[in-house]
């Protein structure tokens, strides 16, 4: 068994904001970590591992320092790592990034699953699953919160829905994105760490490794959309505010909540 | 090969300060005096419009420039489960009725399932121009490929200009799967909706996970796809005399074929619909112990409220995932919402702030959430709410001392 997930490095923090004066990006330090939505999609390979055996490869897409997450995923207990990077694929959409990580799936090799997150927690598109799968034409199920069987065959699964779960059967290759839920992700675990005593390589594909080599498939150039411009929220404009001790603003809640017919 | 390219590189170093400073992405890189752009680069350029002059310059492709006019239709996705139509739906076709007008193209509904086409009449009663339904015993349930087929058998067959898609678990899996088959512009969960007169689609979004709104075009591609969350816009109207018509359509029976089985549905126990609740206490980082929940729960009960949640209560363990209130989890628009304890990125507040009343307690002044409320109070949470409940305690108790003391006098 042969799987692949998807990891991606996002902002520690989602404080950006933007200055209303100056219109410049304000970002709130620098750290970042793991997309916490991709530790689900990591365990479920795992999980699966441990039944059918098999290989993980985990992959990414971004600057040399997305190395991190996948580091983080060899102590988590993923077998390889895969890093897509390269300045000409800056500025990328979604399909753009879609495609780009299918080029890059399509280079390392046949798999017959591929696991994701639900979503990342800096772009929250939840959409780039689904489109790898097209680029890559094999079948795909989003939100799996439970998988009831699986073996060398493929999947079969329940598929959230928002009234309903679906449960499908699903044959490799194919590409599923996993809810929270799914399995409680593992720690990296630090007797992993030490035991590796040299990461493994991280393979790092750019453009030039890629089949399709055509730079205008890539990035800004092969992104449909355009972000015309960023702008901080509007704010709403009737409000009224409070300050002082816990008693006065207590009072004044209990005012406001009696007023409001909720109390009483 | 378009994006932001270096023209001057040997700049000093104050320079690459000041564009990293600008840099919201940490993009750039100055290594033996020589400046970078790195692959971190996310093309919000900022450093083209607010850097230092002479350094960078926007570099853009020349583009075939495509017809747009060969495109008519703002289109909405029915989303159903079984033909039972989700009320998004209705949002939607509220919105394209506005956009269409812009630009004088007519309104389209795509309806695929089976046993549908009853639906698919009363769907004219909120002024759709062409319901176009494909009603066939292998869409009966949802499954990607054949879906995807029938989306693709109607682009070909329409050519559509916009195509807006409910943001429901169907509409997330659907819509981004069509949108790179035809490799065009899809973007996710937008927020405000306006029409160009070249039939270009203004998406505003909630973007780069904080507090910033993203307002994105798909310039030159067609169809252009969006999702939206259901409760964003308002329902459409009922028109007095439906006008429109119902088309249906035919597909090859090959294109509904499916690697894909579906073994069961099960209908999902009725639990508490978030995001039909009329009055939520969310809490955020600022509660800081699943103990302290208690008071908030006794507090919730006292006015009838939901507790829900930003996403570190889910991350902690201490609400279900139904619970949570932002982008990630659920939209809401109760009658009143209290927020406590919650700073208020985007991510959240994109989830709430249609709200009718909005009341946040935080002990920073500077919190967004401050932005999007009616009512805000800076002070801690943990001093005002257990006043406020002995407040409440003491009047109740103060009532029934007064109703006793009536009885007494009667």
């Amino acid at each position: 068994m042969k799987m692949l997930v998807c990891v991606k490095q996002v902002p520690g923090t989602s404080n950006v904001e933007v200055d209303p004066e100056t219109g410049v990006l304000i970002r709130d330090g620098v750290e970042s970590k793991m997309n916490p939505f991709d530790l689900y999609a990591l365990e479920t390979a795992f999980r699966l591992k441990e039944k059918l055996g098999g290989t993980i490869t985990s992959l990414s897409m971004g600057p040399m320092q997305s190395k991190e997450v996948l580091y983080e995923s060899f102590y988590m207990g993923a077998d390889e790592g895969c890093l897509l990077s390269d300045r000409k694929f800056g500025g990328a959409d979604v399909v753009a990034t879609s495609y780009t990580l299918a080029q890059g799936v399509k280079k390392l090799g046949n798999f017959d699953l591929i696991v994701c997150g639900k979503q990342t927690t800096d772009g929250d598109t939840a959409q780039v699953g689904p489109e790898m799968a097209e680029f890559l034409g094999i079948p795909h199920v989003t939100n799996v919160i439970k998988i009831l069987v699986a073996n060398d065959k493929g999947l079969t699964v329940q598929m959230n829905m928002e009234e309903s779960i679906e449960i499908q059967r699903v044959p490799y290759p194919c590409l599923i994105t996993v809810d929270k839920d799914i399995y409680t992700p593992r720690l990296p675990s630090y007797k992993r760490k030490l035991a590796i005593k040299e990461n493994p390589e991280i393979k790092i594909l750019s453009l030039k490794d890629m089949y399709d080599t055509n730079e205008k498939n890539y990035g800004l150039s092969g992104s449909p959309t355009q972000v015309e411009r960023i702008f901080p929220p509007e704010s709403n404009v009737e409000k009224i505010s409070f300050e002082g001790d816990g008693k006065m603003l207590a009072k004044n809640l209990f005012n406001i909540l009696s007023e409001k017919k909720y109390l009483g | 090969m378009a994006g932001i390219k270096i023209i001057k590189k040997d700049v000093d170093r104050k320079t690459y300060e000041a564009l990293a400073e600008i840099c919201p992405f940490d993009a750039f890189s100055y290594e033996n005096d020589i400046l970078e752009v790195t692959a971190g680069c996310k093309m919000c350029k900022m450093c083209i419009k607010k850097g230092p002059k002479g350094v960078l310059v926007l570099e853009e492709d020349e583009k075939v420039a495509i017809d747009k006019d060969a495109y008519k239709g703002v289109t909405v996705y029915v989303d159903h489960i079984e033909g039972k139509i989700h009320p998004v739906t209705l949002e939607l076709i509220g919105k394209a009725r506005k956009l269409a007008k812009v630009i004088g193209h007519p309104v389209y509904a795509l309806f695929m399932g089976q046993n549908i086409t009853n639906q698919a009449e009363e769907l004219l009663n909120y002024g759709v121009d062409k319901v176009f339904v494909y009603d066939k015993p292998e869409l009966e349930h949802f499954v990607i490929e054949p879906y995807a087929n029938v989306f693709e058998d109607f682009i070909e067959k329409v050519k559509p200009s916009s195509i807006l898609v409910g943001a429901t678990n169907v509409g997330r899996s659907l819509a981004p799967r069509v949108a790179a088959r035809y490799r065009t512009g899809l973007t996710a969960d937008c927020t405000i909706l306006e029409m160009k007169e070249t039939s270009d689609l203004v998406q505003i979004r909630p973007a780069f996970g904080g507090n910033i709104m993203a307002q994105i075009v798909t310039e030159n591609n067609r169809p252009q796809f969006c999702t939206v969350r259901y409760k964003v816009f308002n329902a459409a109207e009922v028109v007095e005399n439906p006008f429109g018509t119902i088309q249906m359509m035919m597909i090859e029976a090959e294109k509904l074929i499916s690697k894909i089985e579906v073994l069961e549905i099960i209908k999902k126990e009725k639990g508490i619909d978030l995001s039909e609740a009329e009055t939520i206490i969310a809490v955020g980082r600022g509660v800081k112990s699943e103990k302290d929940l208690e008071m908030i729960r006794i507090l919730a009960e006292k006015i009838g409220a939901t507790v829900a949640c930003t996403r570190p209560g889910i991350e902690a363990g201490w609400f279900d995932a139904k619970l949570q209130i932002g982008l990630s989890g659920r939209t809401v628009k109760p009658k009143l919402m209290i927020a406590l304890g919650i700073s208020g990125a985007v991510q959240f507040a994109a989830g709430m702030q249609n709200s009718e009343y909005i009341i946040a307690i935080n002990n920073d002044p500077k919190a967004p959430i401050f932005n999007v409320a009616h009512c805000g109070m800076v002070g801690d949470l943990y001093q005002i709410l257990p006043e406020l409940l002995e407040m409440i305690e003491a009047s109740e108790t103060k009532d029934t001392i007064s109703e006793d003391s009536e009885r007494m006098a009667v």
